[in-house]
């Protein structure tokens, strides 16, 4: 059964502020914490994670995937969010819905709750993820007549932050994104892409669902949590 | 080594780099491989295709970055390079053979 609830997020003055998580509430076989990727990739596989969600529920899992404070549904604002500020929420989301898996989706990867093993679907660096939006921005700078570089705004980006891809990232966000690596995999495991089969659907221009893709990831993930 | 301006749809004759080139438009714009195949160098394509915004365009330069090992730099990337199958072929060619 699938229903969207609200969860008591942490917020930046050391409250609670209600978040939307999807979920499914089928937990004979554990509960899997989805952590959508970030930004712009986020909107292009929320479907696509709905999916492979509702798909577990099927084999009897159970999963949840939470808002993350000022992205989707979130009222809270986005400028003031950090990286360390959501690695908190994404441990506070494991704990109040008792998930026993973690999957991580592209730069969400840096979001992992240290506890829990799980995967991490197409692991990229944040950092991947904040050149990419930097390059758009250039490219829609330029056919706006306006010269920008991604040094440039990556400069200005850490003093005041930037509108990145429709999204205000504040400049702390920035600096953690900017010099964040690929953590460790840790108790995760690598999904690369061509176990899923086909081409990502974060590469897609428009939002796609591929369902053969969702349930190869599904099947993955249903084996992993029956063991 | 094939040419910009060489016919479309003409797979025996395709370089490496247009094969790479027209596998990241069918990923990137979500279409079927015969029509990203009959491309020719004067289709158009940022300015043409609604759905190649500045953030698809970014991702598809990330992704021939990535998939051809080239680095492409901001002041290589204006308006003509991108404004057709033929020039952005030609661009990445000319990226790929310096290596």
């Amino acid at each position: 059964m699938t229903s969207t609830c609200t969860w008591p997020c942490p917020d930046l003055s050391g409250q609670t502020a209600p978040e939307y998580a999807l979920r499914y509430l089928h937990q004979r076989k554990g509960c899997l914490l989805v952590i959508p990727p970030l930004f712009d990739e986020a909107n292009k596989l929320r479907y696509f994670l709905g999916s492979v969600m509702r798909l577990l529920n099927r084999a009897g899992i159970g999963s949840v995937m939470p808002d993350f404070p000022g992205v989707n549904e979130s009222l809270q604002p986005l400028e003031t969010q950090t990286l360390a500020h959501w690695q908190n929420c994404a441990n506070a989301a494991a704990t109040h819905f008792s998930a026993t898996h973690v999957l991580t989706v592209r730069a969400s990867a840096i979001l992992a709750p240290p506890g829990l093993s799980g995967w991490r679907y197409a692991p990229l660096p944040a950092a991947n993820a904040l050149r990419t939006m930097l390059r758009a921005r250039v490219v829609m700078s330029r056919e706006a007549g306006r010269e920008e570089t991604q040094s440039r705004l990556a400069e200005r980006g850490r003093v005041a932050g930037l509108e990145l891809a429709g999204h205000h990232i504040g400049p702390q966000m920035f600096a953690e994104m900017e010099s964040a690596r690929l953590p460790d995999s840790g108790r995760l495991a690598d999904v690369d892409q061509q176990t899923v089969g086909g081409s990502g659907l974060w590469l897609r221009a428009e939002p796609d669902h591929d369902p053969a893709q969702a349930e190869a990831l599904a099947a993955v993930l249903a084996v992993g949590m029956a063991q | 080594m094939n040419s910009a301006t060489a016919p479309a749809g003409a797979p025996g004759n395709q370089s490496e780099v247009d094969r790479t080139l027209r596998a990241i438009l069918v990923d990137v714009l979500g279409l079927d491989h015969s029509q990203v195949a009959a491309f020719g160098a004067d289709t158009g394509l940022f300015g043409y295709l609604p759905e190649l915004d500045s953030m698809a365009v970014a991702t598809l330069l990330t992704e021939i970055e990535d998939r051809l090992t080239i680095v492409i730099e901001d002041d290589e990337v204006d308006g003509e390079m991108l404004e057709t199958f033929g020039a952005l072929l030609l661009f990445t060619e000319n990226k790929h053979a310096e290596g």
